[in-house]
C-alpha cells in the first residue's frame, strides 16, 4: 500500500512520543484499541486548569503507519487548544490532513477516540462527569 | 554499493538464474517449434529439448523422466494431483487427508473436493508446525485414497517427516502426495527413498522462470494415474492437455540441473547466513522463531517481534523485501493461518517477518538486514504503549481492552 508523504513523515519523525505523569490531577490519559485488533493508542494531555488549555500532549501507539501518524498528528493539534476545542476535533479532519485511504479511516477514528478518552479521564479526575461512549464502539 | 531494497522474499519467488535464461533463449527465438509437431525438424528440436529437461528434472528428484507431467506451476500441479486422484480412484474411496498448514492451492482444492462429496481430514500441527504421525494413523480409513502433506512449509520452512508419512499412507493402501514447491531444489528430495507417489513443484522457486511447473506421477509400484483436469490434445500421456511451454520447460530443466550441482554448497552458505541473521535478531528481547528449528529448510527464517505491530514493522523495514504474517490490506486484519495453526496468538502472528534467502543473497545484504530490522523494532517499541507496559511488568491480559 502506498502511504501519503504526510503519513511517512509522521511515521519517520513522530511528534511528541512519550509519557506524561498520569498520577497528576491535570493529566488525562486515553488508552484505546486492543492488541488483537492490531492497534492500541495511548494519548495523554496536560491541562492548564486556569485557562482550560492543553499545554502538552504525548502519545505512544502500537499500530500501522497510519495509526502512528494519526496519533502523532493529534498531539500536534492538541497543544494550545482549549479542552472544548479539542473535543471538536473530528476524525475526518485527520483523514483529510493525512490523505488516509478508506481502509485506514479506522486509525483516525481511534485517534479521535483517544482524544475524547483522555479528556474524559481528565474530567473525571477533576470531578466532572465522563464523556459518552466513543465512536469506534460498534 | 548496496542496492536497496534488498530482496529477501525468495519463498515467494526467486530471481531467474542467468544460466537458466541463457539455456532458455534459443527456445524463445529461433527454436520455436511445437513439441507435438511430429512432421518436421522444428517440432523435433522442441521435443528433444523437452525430453532433455525431463531428464534434468528426473536427475534432481530421482524419478524416471516419463513420470514428469508438465503444468503451469505448483498450483495447477496441486489441483491436478488432488482432483485427478479423487476422480480416478472414486471407486476405492472418497477420503483425503491433509494438514491445516498446507498452501491454499491444496486447502482450497480440498474444499472443492468436499463440495463434490469427498471427505477431507485436516490434521492439526504442533507448536513447531509438525503433524503427529499418531494423528495421521488414527485418521486413516479404508476409504482413504490420498494423503497429501507438504514437504517444506512456505511460511516457516518446517519440514514434515515425509518418509514416515508415506509409510503410513502406504500401509493403509492410500497414495502419498506432497507439495514439494519449497523443498525441491533446496534439499535432497528422492521420490523413491521418500515413498512419494505424486509431487507438485515449480520452476520459479528454484531460480527458474514463472509459469511452468510439474507434477511427478509414479509409474510403477504402484502405477498411479490421475484424471485429466484439462481436456484437449492429450499431451503428457493424456493427463494434461495443452501445447508445452518449451522455453519454460527448458528453464525448469536447467534450474533443476543447477540446483542438483549446487545444492550442497548453497545449503551450507545459506544456512550459515540464515543462522547468523536469526542469532542476531534473537538478541532483541521478546523475539521468537516460528516453526521447527531442527526440521527446517536451510534458507528460511520466520521471526516474531512481540509488542510491535506487523504493518508498522513492514513500513519500518522498507529497505527489505520480506513477507509478514499479517495480511493487513483491509480493515479486517487476518493474521497468517499457518502461524495461527502453530498456536501463535494474533498479535505474535501479526508481528512476524519471513526471511527467504537465495543463491544470490550476500553477507553484506544480511548485515544490512540485521541492522535495519533491529533499528525498526527498537524504534517501534519505544513508540509502543504495549512495550512500555511490558517493561513496567503489567500483564496485558489483565487490561480490559476496548474491542473495536
Amino acid at each position: 500500500m502506498a502511504y501519503s508523504d504526510k503519513v511517512i513523515d509522521h511515521y519517520s519523525n513522530p511528534r511528541n512520543v512519550g509519557t506524561l505523569d498520569k498520577s497528576k490531577k491535570n493529566v488525562g490519559t486515553g488508552l484505546v484499541g486492543a492488541p488483537e485488533c492490531g492497534d492500541v493508542m495511548r494519548l495523554q494531555i496536560e491541562v492548564d486548569e486556569a485557562t482550560n488549555t492543553i499545554t502538552d500532549a504525548k502519545f505512544k501507539t502500537f499500530g500501522c503507519g497510519s495509526a502512528i501518524a494519526s496519533s502523532s498528528l493529534a498531539t500536534e493539534w492538541l497543544k494550545g487548544k482549549t479542552v472544548d476545542e479539542a473535543l471538536a476535533i473530528d476524525n475526518m479532519e485527520i483523514v483529510e490532513e493525512l490523505a488516509l485511504p478508506p481502509v485506514k479511516i479506522h486509525c483516525s477514528v481511534l485517534a479521535e477516540d483517544a482524544i475524547k478518552s483522555a479528556i474524559s479521564d481528565y474530567r473525571v479526575k477533576n470531578g466532572l462527569p465522563a464523556l459518552e461512549e466513543s465512536k469506534s464502539h460498534h | 554499493m548496496l542496492k536497496l531494497p534488498i530482496y529477501l522474499d525468495n519463498n515467494a519467488t526467486t530471481p531467474l538464474d542467468p544460466r537458466v535464461l541463457e539455456a532458455m533463449m534459443p527456445y524463445l527465438t529461433e527454436v520455436f517449434g511445437n513439441a507435438a509437431s511430429r512432421n518436421h525438424p522444428f517440432g523435433w528440436a522442441a521435443e528433444e529439448a523437452v525430453d532433455y529437461a525431463r531428464e534434468q528434472i528426473a536427475g534432481l528428484i530421482n524419478c524416471d523422466p516419463k513420470e514428469i507431467i508438465f503444468t503451469s506451476g505448483a498450483t495447477e500441479s496441486d489441483n491436478l494431483g488432488i482432483k485427478g486422484v479423487f476422480e480416478m480412484y472414486s471407486q476405492k474411496g472418497n477420503h483425503i487427508i491433509t494438514a491445516t498448514t498446507e498452501h491454499k492451492a491444496v486447502l482450497d482444492t480440498c474444499k472443492h473436493i468436499e463440495k463434490l462429496g469427498g471427505r477431507v481430514t485436516y490434521l492439526p500441527v504442533d507448536a513447531e508446525g509438525l503433524i503427529s504421525l499418531a494423528d495421521l494413523e488414527a485418521a486413516m480409513t479404508p476409504e482413504t485414497i490420498l494423503v497429501t502433506i507438504m514437504y517444506g512449509n512456505n511460511e516457516t520452512g518446517t519440514i514434515q517427516p515425509i518418509r514416515e508419512i508415506a509409510a503410513i499412507a502406504h500401509k493403509h493402501g492410500a497414495l502419498f502426495m506432497t507439495d514439494g514447491t519449497q523443498a525441491v531444489g533446496k534439499i535432497p528430495v528422492d521420490v523413491i527413498a521418500d515413498g512419494i507417489d505424486l509431487m507438485a513443484f515449480t520452476a520459479h522457486k528454484m531460480y527458474g522462470p514463472k509459469g511452468v511447473g510439474a507434477l511427478y506421477v509414479r509409474r510403477k509400484n504402484p502405477r498411479v494415474k490421475v484424471t485429466a483436469q484439462m481436456d484437449g490434445g492429450g499431451h503428457e500421456r493424456g493427463m494434461r492437455s495443452g501445447t508445452l511451454n518449451v522455453p519454460g520447460i527448458v528453464g525448469l530443466g536447467k534450474a533443476c540441473e543447477l540446483c542438483k550441482q549446487e545444492m550442497e554448497a548453497d545449503t551450507q552458505r545459506l544456512s550459515a547466513m540464515r543462522d547468523r541473521l536469526e542469532r542476531e535478531l534473537l538478541t532483541l528481547e521478546e523475539s521468537y522463531v516460528n516453526g521447527s528449528r531442527e526440521h527446517r529448510l536451510p534458507h528460511v527464517a520466520n521471526i516474531s517481534f512481540k509488542y510491535v505491530e506487523g504493518e508498522g514493522l513492514m513500513m519500518g523495514v522498507k529497505d527489505l523485501a520480506v513477507s509478514s504474517g499479517s495480511a493487513c490490506t483491509s480493515a479486517s486484519l487476518e493474521p497468517s493461518y499457518v502461524l495461527k495453526a502453530l498456536g501463535l496468538s494474533d498479535d505474535l502472528a501479526h508481528s512476524s517477518l519471513r526471511f527467504g534467502l537465495s543463491r544470490f543473497t550476500t553477507d553484506e545484504q544480511i548485515d544490512y538486514a540485521i541492522n535495519h530490522v533491529k533499528e525498526a523494532v527498537t524504534k517501534l517499541r519505544e513508540m509502543s504503549p504495549l512495550w512500555e507496559m511490558f517493561k513496567e511488568g503489567i500483564d496485558l491480559n489483565s487490561i480490559e481492552w476496548a474491542e473495536h
